[in-house]
């Protein structure tokens, strides 16, 4: 009998599902995208792809990535690569990287939870109020623990804010002086950097010993000098005398700070700094081998018109209520492109949260005990030391204990990984440990036995061991002073505190993010429960490598599966943010032709359509450039690209190209463009940003580009983090892998004829690598191509609903667009005075947040749905826009007026509806509740519109009670 | 009487003294003025050479020197209160005064009417 029947496991492998994610994924059915593709007048996707995609560059082989596996295949496979980095050995290493205890309801709270990782960047203020009252506390944090009055809402890492500094003071310095002046005790990655982002601009970089700094700013003349507070090998001294030398000399002081230590020391300001700068990565955000955490900067108030990354101003709404929203934003690149201080575009919004909210779960008293007890056990370590003869190299410290232990530096090493512990080897004959708030009196002993075992004398007892004096630079200024960092306390008022903020704004847990150019799709929960592995959350990035064998595998995999989706031979991992990406890339091709004796090609062409981090980003790689047209049906204008690459043909350096294009079609002529850069000897730099209507149909290879940067936080899963993290991985052709970023800390880090490294640590935001590694495993091949097809039809299905409302501005040649439509608004303000942001802000109403605004063109929405939406979910998108364009009408035909109409009044609030008094010409149903299915599920905008110009013109940028703006405005 | 330049600033001549601002095109395209960036007294300009800042929310545009000349004044009210640059864009909104290296060089400049046709191509 039994040979009729199919043997077991054949039977097995039917029923079993590997492959079960992909449909989680890609939210439409087989039915529904059936449905949307006869809607949009084809057979089957392939048909569709075929319509969309030129024939000249489609192809890509993904045949390295491995097949699909299901959810609990790949959180083992995730949980056993974690389990071969050994997180079990506590790393004592500092040098800006420390353990901490991330408070478990924040962990919980924010860090695990989709309310607060899957928010967008706060463009639309009034439903991001959460988030950024959490970004003014930190700023609040910030410039009270540095004593400077203007803080922004966080940057990529410290080794970068320090470099953004150096840009600022140049900037400000207005070219008087190309010299930086450099303390030598500053962290080794941190002055590498300085010296990768240098020397393209022309800045020349000169290192002083801490005692030669005062006659080296009145010889020098440096435009600005760059201290470290505390130094790296710990120590201590008055900043004054040397922050007086370089403003003497007409230069900028720049103090890289430890906010830890800023709790008990003199903060820079009172010092005199012009800018404070650093990691706030011990206030509970995990090392995660390197990042991803928030850098921090604060300015003198003169200043703050050169700060670089996104501020966080407190505005008031249209009913005169204090409302947030981000400030100033035409110092930045989207506005300034070419001539931005910085390219930097996103924050570290999620890791700024955690910390701002580690400072309001602690609150001051709090966080000074935790400082104290990292300076004691420090001081007993140090002391321990020298009663065992061990005589320290500085007098008093804060955490870090350097110890100069001639050739017995490699045994006290050895000795304490004996005892499960890391220590820093500084250089052949110091040690140095580092402590932090996780260490208990059970790790000091520990250490204490590793010195006396060392030492070859009896270990002091530790009740013998005394506690420190008075530390001479003490605080004496209060800070966290603000009524948030007082009121949280109990764990249910956290856990409410947070939930409150949540509640407050749109993420990708409430409903469809439908930004042009972001691809807001899934943040799988398998893809996000990796990075809080204690295996991957608790690495020191400059742990010994033979103790991150999980990691490097995991970075071996990954590149390699990159390197399939973009076609290229090699990948670096290491920029932590998509700009970061466009500098190394630019970099790699600036060193290539350097390499070829070619040092006068300098010159960048990027198309008019550009992001604006592109000039930005070229501006910095050392390049001039000079801009392209587009025609009118929005594509690159290729006559005017050759001539200018001829007539630049010597000085050629790239050329900067988004494909699928900015308007969101496939250019027909992306290989002419290529080639024709080829034939004048420049490079071609595609921009990732639009890789999500690429993989597995084409490649960067196949349209000829030679670099290019990937946005793991757009297509390939990270979540956005309502602001950062992102990461912007760089692939390259086989003749440019010489010239990728590499590490100081780490040898394999990089190749060795890199140009250094662009990021603070050598796999930049290592601990996030996980969710594009489980992406593409519960993908694979398969699923990612059909990704990939399923965006390209939902744009499509989007657009072929809209059409009949709204004009659509760009097509490819067979009348596809390609992952993202853009919506013409522009004619509406004539006879109806209705604006594309009237528009946005009334979708808030509709509980949606609004498309990518007048973006690449004015007065237009641009839409990208991404294959994770389903099919109910676009419909409720497009009845949203459908009915909102009925409101229009109504003021086209008079029935409503064009200063009183749900859209200019938009968005409208509880507060607002439910008010004895309504003076509007419109219902109040028609007001919050246009549509039927708001009666299920109703966002509230908790503001009125927000005020951007009485904000720019009062800037104010940290916590204050509230009412008092409100005050001051009546 | 008022002279013009391409990117939209007016220029008011007095002796060797000339006045600089923008033009009320250019306020109306910028949108309300949140901040204005100004040249110190003393300041040696060429022409064409960019030496003020005007922002919008939105907007951020350079200034420039309409000629060759030396900056003696600009307007510190803008710090206070920028919004005069929409309110009263050639009068109190005026961003610097300079004295110009050749006075005989204003009459190249434009005139009201062939500014007018410049904006009317826009």
């Amino acid at each position: 009998m039994n040979a009729i029947l199919p043997a077991a496991l054949s039977r097995f492998a039917a029923l079993s599902d590997h492959d079960a994610f992909i449909a989680r994924h890609i939210a439409p059915s087989p039915a529904d995208q059936a449905a949307m593709l006869r809607a949009i007048g084809c057979d089957s996707l392939e048909q569709m792809s075929a319509r969309t995609v030129p024939a000249a560059i489609m192809g890509a082989d993904l045949s390295a990535i491995p097949a699909a596996a299901n959810e609990a295949e790949v959180l083992a496979e995730l949980a056993g690569l974690a389990a071969r980095n050994r997180s079990d050995i506590l790393s004592l290493i500092g040098q800006g990287y420390h353990n901490t205890h991330v408070p478990p309801v924040i962990l919980r709270n924010v860090l695990e939870n989709p309310g607060w990782y899957t928010a967008y960047t706060p463009y639309q203020a009034e439903i991001a109020q959460g988030r950024l009252e959490a970004l003014v506390t930190f700023q609040t944090l910030i410039s009270d623990l540095t004593a400077l009055p203007v803080a922004n809402a966080s940057l990529l890492d410290e080794a970068t804010a320090v470099a953004e500094a150096v840009a600022l003071a140049h900037a400000a310095h207005k070219g008087k002086s190309d010299t930086l002046l450099v303390a030598a005790d500053l962290h080794p990655q941190t002055l590498a950097v300085i010296r990768t982002r240098a020397e393209p601009v022309g800045i020349t970089v000169v290192v002083a010993e801490p005692e030669a700094i005062v006659g080296a700013c009145a010889a020098q003349k440096p435009f600005a000098l760059v201290l470290q507070y505390p130094g790296t090998t710990g120590q201590l001294r008055d900043l004054r005398a040397e922050i007086a030398a370089v403003h003497d000399a007409g230069g900028l002081a720049v103090v890289a700070a430890d906010p830890l230590a800023l709790c008990l020391l003199t903060p820079p300001g009172e010092m005199g700094a012009d800018i404070a700068v650093g990691s706030t990565q011990r206030f509970g955000v995990p090392m995660g081998y390197g990042g991803p955490h928030a850098g921090y900067m604060a300015v003198r108030e003169p200043l703050k018109r050169l700060l670089p990354g996104r501020l966080v101003g407190v505005s008031l709404d249209a009913a005169g209520r204090p409302a947030m929203r981000l400030a100033l934003q035409t110092r930045e690149q989207h506005i300034r492109r070419e001539k931005a201080t910085s390219n930097i575009c996103t924050a570290q919004v999620l890791l700024a949260v955690m910390a701002a909210m580690y400072a309001v779960w602690h609150g001051p008293e709090g966080l000074r005990r935790i400082a104290e007890r990292t300076r004691l056990a420090a001081a007993m370590l140090a002391e321990a030391a020298r009663r065992m003869g061990i005589v320290p190299l500085h007098d008093t410290v804060f955490d870090t204990v350097a110890l100069p232990m001639g050739d017995r530096a490699e045994p006290l090493m050895q000795a304490a990984l004996t005892r499960g512990i890391n220590l820093r080897r500084i250089d052949d004959t110091t040690v140095a440990i580092t402590t932090d708030e996780t260490v208990t009196e059970a790790v000091i002993a520990r250490l204490v036995d590793a010195l006396a075992e060392v030492a070859g004398v009896a270990a002091p007892a530790m009740d013998s061991l005394s506690a420190p004096g008075p530390l001479a630079l003490s605080r004496d200024s209060a800070f966290c002073t603000a009524a948030v960092f007082h009121s949280h306390r109990s764990e249910h008022g956290m856990l409410r505190y947070l939930k409150r903020l949540e509640d407050r704004d749109v993420a990708l847990n409430r409903s469809m993010i439908p930004l042009g150019s972001c691809t807001m799709k899934l943040n799988a929960t398998a893809q996000m429960m990796p990075i809080t592995l204690p295996g991957f959350a608790n690495m020191h990035p400059f742990a010994p490598a033979d103790q991150a064998s999980g990691y490097r595998i995991l970075v071996e995999r990954l590149s390699a599966w990159l390197c399939a989706a973009t076609g290229f031979a090699a990948v670096s991992l290491q920029p932590n943010a998509g700009s970061q990406g466009e500098y190394a890339g630019l970099l790699a091709i600036r060193a290539w032709h350097f390499a070829r004796g070619d040092r006068q090609r300098d010159v960048c062409l990027i198309p008019s359509s550009a992001h604006g981090t592109n000039p930005a980003s070229a501006v910095m790689a050392g390049m001039r450039v000079i801009v392209v047209g587009c025609d009118t049906d929005g594509n690159v204008d290729l006559a005017d690209l050759a001539a200018k690459a001829a007539h630049n043909a010597d000085r050629l350096a790239a050329l900067m190209v988004t494909y699928p294009s900015t308007h969101g079609v496939f250019e027909e002529g992306i290989r002419e463009a290529c080639a024709i850069i080829h034939a004048h000897g420049g490079q071609v730099y595609m921009d990732g940003a639009n890789m999500n209507a690429q993989v597995g149909l084409t490649s960067p290879a196949a349209i000829g580009a030679d670099v290019c940067h990937l946005n793991l936080h757009k297509t390939f899963c990270i979540p956005h983090g309502g602001g950062g993290p992102g990461v912007g991985p760089i692939g390259v052709a086989a003749h440019l892998a010489p010239h990728l970023p590499n590490h100081p800390c780490l040898a394999d880090a990089g190749p060795e004829t890199g140009y250094g490294p662009v990021s603070a640590a050598p796999y930049g935001s290592a601990a996030i690598l996980p969710i594009p590694y489980a992406y593409i495993r519960l993908m694979g091949p398969e699923g990612l191509r059909q990704a990939t097809q399923v965006a390209i039809l939902s744009a499509n299905y989007m657009a072929h609903r809209l059409a009949a409302h709204y004009p659509i501005l760009y097509r490819g040649a067979q009348g596809m667009v390609a992952h993202e439509c853009i919506l013409d608004c522009r004619d509406f303000q004539v006879d109806t005075g209705i604006l594309v942001e009237d528009i946005a802000k009334r979708l808030q109403d509709y509980g949606f947040h609004a498309p990518t605004m007048s973006w690449p063109v004015t007065g237009t929405l641009m839409i990208e749905p991404t294959e994770s939406e389903p099919l109910a979910e676009l419909d409720r998108f497009c009845d949203a826009m459908i009915a909102i364009r009925g409101e229009i009408a109504r003021i086209e035909s008079g029935a409503l007026a064009r200063a009183d109409n749900p859209l200019k009044n938009a968005p409208h609030t509880a507060a607002e509806v439910t008010a004895s008094l309504w003076p509007h010409g419109y219902t109040r149903e028609e007001a919050a509740f246009p549509l039927p299915y708001l009666r299920a599920q109703k966002y509230w905008p908790p503001v009125k519109r927000v005020d951007n110009v009485h904000g720019d013109r009062n800037l104010v940028c940290t916590c204050a009670p509230l009412e008092a703006y409100a005050a001051a405005a009546e | 009487m008022l002279r013009f330049t391409k990117d939209h600033e007016w220029v008011r001549l007095d002796g060797r003294i000339a006045t600089v601002g923008i033009t009320d095109h250019a306020q109306t395209a910028l949108g309300d003025v949140v901040f204005v960036d100004l040249p110190e007294p003393g300041r040696e300009v060429s022409e064409a050479e960019a030496c003020a800042v005007v922002e919008s929310v939105k907007a951020a545009s350079d200034v420039y020197a309409p000629l060759a000349g030396r900056i003696t004044e600009h307007n510190a009210a803008l710090s206070d209160d920028p919004a005069l640059v929409n309110s009263d864009p050639v009068g109190s909104g005026w961003f610097f005064k300079m004295e110009l290296a050749d006075p005989a060089a204003f009459d190249a400049l434009m005139d009201a009417a062939a500014y007018d046709a410049l904006v009317e191509t826009l």
